[in-house]
């Protein structure tokens, strides 16, 4: 008798409580919160169910017919009240008619047979329809290697075809969308999409027209699926009829690693899973995290990789313009560090950095005494739902080591106008841009020394004393924290180009190149987080790993909205009940 | 305890050590005229003298890309043999197939399909594995190059190599 | 400027003559001699290809003759590598050690009768045999130089190998042809052989005296059969028996002495790598190669001159034969220059057959080991050499009128 509490990831509302019910999956008794779907419980009882159309976190319009189980309700006796056996459990009362698990919602005494002869023949024959009208494209498929189709086939499927007619020819390779082609002969009409978009992204663009076999897929007249969100889609389509034209044809999903790491395109920090074969990035998707993005991201932050693969990335250091080693590079930086007094030198960090870099360089800041340091704010206006109202991933980060100012971005109008009128002569440009603030060419080749970390080319890299090759946000690893407070991590997918470095080791060899005390300057990665820890209190007793692949919930002092964004998780949406016809008007 | 080993006992004509190396002698002599008057022939002069018209059906040679009886690529970059390939010989560049193409429907095509002879061990899953019977281990054997870039079969090499190949896949014909 | 006569006068003066005609010698037999030898690598090469039922290299040139050219383009333009850490003096001295002494040897082995009244050995020497034992065991210092200036394990077993067996195997070669000179009376290679033209090869010493190709020509059948009965006499027989093991022996010695199977334990590759010259590459490589051909050739010359009756073959005059098979228009001077090259055609003939025979051993017999090696030379060919040296003395005291 094993009892199963309810799970801890349903954090959507921990403190009110929800009663439990019993309910019998595969003859094992079990308790669940009341409102759970009968598909949820016997997943998390670990008893899978093929499914196509539902997806936890939209409407279940039960019609694709996969989830089919056989259920049962307790027997009654003569007085209304249910009949046990020997060991206090109801006898159970076996439906002849299979339903759907995922629009049932559990009930008290219900119970599942989820792998009975019954299910089973349901399933097969499920199957042999869907399969009626699919093309035998699984070759030229993108979606070939991840599809619930293919999976299920060979669970499920006949392995051959009894169906002698013609198949029905519906519109191939059809472009619905900036980003989205659409292969309506692959589409098992499972609506998923159609759902998202009503549901999540909240643009009604797509729907089914036609009838009976014939019914096709859509955008309605006049209308694109032009929408930031569309992408999700196709991530959530279980069959290869919306392919993205980014990742279309590219490679085939199975030779990707993916690696877990976040968006670094805004303060929300969408979980993602970054797809890279030998490192080449082919795609990034979202990664389920309901305290953060649930299980989308905006177009506009996956497609943003390929700047990665650019082929003037900087991959060696530049001293005076001339490729040298990276010895040579560092102890020049820190000859010119300390042969400036520390008042005629500023530091424009970024915010884009990982919390990691940005403690080195509080080190440094430290180290030298340098006064004049800030990030370069990014305020942008949001969209109310995954893309943050800053464009920064890190602000928190840079705030909680100091790098920044309070509030960020203070300081900026004081180092611009100390350069102007030469009060400082040197500038350390940490992953921005100086020529942003306002500084222009003639300003920036004025100065004494400029040291630039970047990763591509730009007119300050062109301008600058030193120029410091890093890693881009998939070729190191890292932690930021997003405008709500939670620590996330960035793990390395592919390795950097050339001679180019990962940031947090430039950083410390430019430290110990400074002379920095070698007790208080971390040689590791876990040295390094064995001092942050011990000196930024948010962070006591965490270490690297213990931040998990979902984050940590800081306790920063400054937030006023902790926990998750608004709007990012979908507010939970009552089963509705099988129903017939579509959702077109 | 110490192993005793009983050594054989010799004779006297085995002690003197020659009629047994006679004998040898006389083998190896005889071996000499066999081979010297041809009487015996074990070696194939492998250049002028080929395995070309004896190799059994089922040999396996070289793999090489097909076109159909319309002169189509068969090959529709699925990268399965890429993926299944032991020794990883196989790289594929995929690319869509423009829609100017007459064969547009097939959607995709290998921009660049190379095989790495050096590292290929002819063991034929690519040609089992291929979903649209477009590779085929063929019968040559025989390929040399002056660099490791020569050894690499690219697209046009594989195409020349494997020629045309009718019938087998009829999904992309026109149906009647 | 000299008058022409003059010039010719200055050639023939006795002491002249000797230096160029000599020096011409040396030219010609080192010119075949080096010849010899890459083309006995190449016999070696297709012989043990058809023994196993290979072709061999028949690439190079028509049934790869030029083989051995190749060969010696390919070991001349390779990288000459110096390991660092050998001791560089000695280990460059060792290649030559081990190439010049096989050559010395040459210079006291007949390698024809005369030509143009000109004795066709280099060195006439009185002491010639011991020269060529004295000499060749020279060639012991190349193999010991060479494995222990290599400094590395695999070429210092060799070497060691190689010392010791080729002490113990001089001792029986030494004493195995002492027979040969108590028959003989001499240690004058020429007088031996010339020993040989009268009385038969010393492997088979049943000649007839003073039997030659005039009086074969002469004399009616009947008349042959009996003079070349008289050959076997008893005491004949007698004295074989101890001058043909005298041969084995001396056989079997020279096989160990140039290393060759199946007493090539120095360079046995599966056991040593290399053996001494594991860490020899190009030119250096090369000498030794060639000096272990050189020295095949060498025992084979000595073999052949002791044994196997030098440039003689029966019938055949030498080279101061007058008259070529009684033909009336060859004149006296054509006919003696004719015997004389067929003399060394013999000889040369002879050398390849025994060379050929080494070769065919080498393929047959699989490699002693070495404590084989050790007790068939220590407790066998040297009481044996000993037993044969007093029974020949007793067969020479004994029956005075054999030789």
């Amino acid at each position: 008798m094993s009892a199963i509490a309810p799970s801890a990831a349903l954090a959507s509302s921990p403190t009110t409580e929800i009663p439990l019910i019993n309910i019998q999956i595969d003859g094992q008794w079990m308790q669940f919160p009341k409102g759970t779907r009968l598909i949820e419980a016997c997943k998390k009882a670990g008893k899978f169910i093929p499914h196509y159309c539902y997806h936890p976190k939209l409407s279940s319009p039960g019609n694709c017919r996969m989830c089919l189980v056989e259920i049962g309700t307790p027997k009654l006796g003569p007085d209304r009240k249910p009949l046990l056996d020997s060991e206090g459990h109801p006898l159970i009362a076996w439906n002849p008619r299979p339903a759907i698990s995922c629009a049932t919602e559990i009930s008290e005494g219900l119970a599942v047979r989820t792998d009975s002869p019954l299910v089973r023949e349901c399933r097969n024959a499920v199957m042999e329809f869907l399969l009626i009208n699919h093309p035998l494209d699984c070759p030229i498929c993108d979606q070939a290697g991840e599809c619930r189709l293919q999976e299920f086939s060979v669970e499920f499927g006949k392995g051959e075809s009894r169906f002698l007619e013609e198949k029905v020819k519906k519109p191939k390779q059809v472009d619905i969308g900036r980003h989205i082609i659409l292969d309506d002969e692959r589409c098992i009409l499972c609506s998923r999409c159609i759902r998202f978009m009503q549901e999540i992204a909240k643009e009604d663009v797509l729907g089914f027209v036609k009838r009976g076999s014939y019914t096709t897929l859509t955008v309605y007249p006049g209308k694109r699926l032009d929408n930031n969100y569309s992408l999700n889609t196709v991530d959530i389509c279980p069959v290869g009829a919306l392919t993205s034209k980014d990742f279309r044809f590219k490679m085939r999903v199975w030779f990707l690693k993916e690696t877990k790491s976040i968006d670094v395109n805004c303060g929300t920090g969408c979980n993602i899973l970054i797809g890279s074969r030998e490192n080449t990035i082919y795609r990034i998707t979202p990664r389920e995290n309901d305290f953060v993005n649930s299980c989308w991201m905006p177009d506009s932050h996956r497609l943003n990789f390929h700047y990665l693969m650019r082929e003037d990335r900087l991959k060696s250091p530049k001293v005076n313009g001339l490729d040298t080693t990276w010895k040579s590079a560092i102890s020049e930086a820190s000859h010119l560090l300390s042969s400036h007094p520390s008042s005629k030198i500023a530091i424009l960090a970024s915010a884009r950095s990982t919390l990691e870099e940005l403690f080195l360089i509080k080190l440094i800041i430290e180290l030298l005494g340098i006064q004049q340091h800030d990030i370069l704010p990014r305020p942008q206006s949001g969209d109310g739902f995954l893309i943050a109202p800053d464009g920064n991933p890190n602000t928190n980060g840079a705030r909680l080591t100091g790098v920044a100012a309070n509030p960020p971005g203070a300081q900026l109008e004081k180092i611009v106008t100390a350069i102007r009128n030469g009060s400082v002569s040197g500038l350390l440009s940490l992953g921005e841009d100086p020529t942003k603030i306002g500084l222009t060419d003639q300003e920036l080749q004025k100065l004494n020394f400029l040291i630039v970390l970047d990763i591509l080319p730009n007119r300050s890299t062109a301008a600058a004393t030193i120029v410091l090759p890093a890693c881009g946000f998939a070729e190191k690893r890292g932690s930021m924290i997003n405008l709500y407070g939670r620590l996330q991590r960035l793990n390395k997918a592919i390795s950097p180009p050339g001679n180019a470095r990962d940031d947090w080791e430039i950083y410390r060899d430019l430290l110990f190149s400074l002379n920095s005390p070698s007790t208080t300057t971390p040689r590791t990665f876990e040295e390094l987080w064995k001092l942050m820890a011990a000196k930024l209190p948010p962070l006591a007793g965490l270490n690297f790993g213990k931040i998990g692949d979902l984050g940590f919930q800081l306790d920063l002092p400054w937030l006023e909205h902790k926990g998750p964004p608004p709007h990012s998780a979908p507010a939970p949406i009552p089963p509705k009940m099988p129903q017939n016809g579509n959702k077109s008007p | 305890m110490a192993k005793v080993i009983q050594r054989p006992k010799l004779t006297l004509a085995e002690m003197l050590y020659l009629p047994a190396i006679l004998g040898g002698l006389l083998i190896t002599v005889r071996h000499f005229f066999d081979t010297l008057l041809g009487r015996k022939k074990v070696t194939m002069r492998y250049p002028e003298e080929r395995w070309d018209n004896h190799l059994p059906d089922y040999y396996r040679g070289a793999p090489a890309l097909v076109k159909d009886e319309h002169g189509r690529e068969r090959c529709v970059a699925c990268q399965l043999c890429e993926f299944i390939c032991p020794p990883r010989a196989i790289r594929i560049i995929p690319e869509e197939i423009p829609s100017n193409d007459p064969w547009a429907k097939v959607e995709k095509r290998p921009k660049e399909f190379e095989i790495n002879m050096i590292r290929c061990i002819y063991c034929g899953l690519c040609q089992e594995v291929c979903p649209e019977q477009a590779i085929f281990l063929k019968k040559d054997y025989s390929f040399v190059g002056y660099s490791r870039q020569d050894m690499i079969h690219n697209k046009e090499k594989l195409y020349e190599l494997g020629g045309t190949m009718t019938g087998l896949v009829h999904k992309w014909n026109e149906k009647k | 400027m000299l008058e022409p006569s003059a010039f010719l006068q200055f050639f023939h003066h006795p002491h002249v003559w000797i230096i160029w005609t000599t020096l011409a010698k040396i030219i010609v037999l080192l010119a075949i001699v080096l010849g010899l030898v890459s083309y006995t690598v190449y016999a070696e090469r297709r012989v043990s290809a058809f023994i196993q039922d290979r072709l061999g290299p028949n690439r190079v040139g028509p049934e790869g003759l030029l083989q051995p050219i190749a060969d010696a383009i390919k070991l001349l333009l390779k990288e000459n590598f110096v390991p660092n850490y050998v001791k560089k003096f000695y280990y460059l001295l060792a290649p030559l050690i081990a190439m010049i002494p096989p050559i010395l040897v040459l210079a006291v082995i007949p390698f024809g009768s005369q030509l143009f009244g000109v004795p066709m050995v280099i060195a006439d020497l009185d002491i010639g045999i011991l020269w060529a034992f004295a000499i060749s065991s020279l060639g012991v210092y190349g193999i010991v130089l060479a494995g222990w200036a290599s400094n590395s394990k695999y070429p210092f077993l060799g070497g060691i190998r190689s010392s010791s067996q080729m002490i113990s195997y001089e001792l029986s070669l030494g004493l195995s042809v002492v027979p040969v000179f108590l028959v003989v009376g001499t240690l004058n290679l020429q007088e031996i052989v010339r020993w040989q033209v009268h009385n038969g090869w010393l492997i088979a010493p049943f000649w007839p005296k003073g039997f030659n190709l005039h009086s074969f020509l002469a004399n009616p059948l009947e008349h042959l059969i009996q003079t070349f009965a008289s050959g076997f006499s008893l005491e004949r027989l007698l004295l074989w028996i101890p001058l043909f093991l005298s041969f084995l022996v001396f056989l079997v010695s020279i096989f160990a002495e140039t290393n060759r199977a199946p007493f090539d334990l120095p360079e046995a590759e599966q056991e040593l790598v290399g053996g001494y010259h594991t860490e020899y590459s190009s030119m250096g490589f090369a000498l030794f190669f060639l000096g272990e051909y050189a020295a095949m050739i060498a025992a084979a010359g000595v073999l052949v001159t002791l044994y196997l009756g030098g440039w003689s073959l029966p019938l055949i005059p030498d080279g101061s034969a007058t008259s070529f098979l009684g033909l009336p228009f060859i004149p006296p001077w054509l006919a003696s220059t004719l015997w004389g090259l067929i003399n060394i055609g013999v000889f040369f003939a002879k050398v390849i057959l025994v060379l050929l025979f080494m070769i065919w051993v080498r393929w047959t017999v699989p490699r002693f080991r070495f404590d084989q090696l050790m007790k068939l030379g220590w407790y066998v060919f040297f009481e044996l050499a000993l037993l044969n040296i007093i029974l020949v003395a007793a067969i020479l005291a004994f029956f005075p009128n054999v030789k």
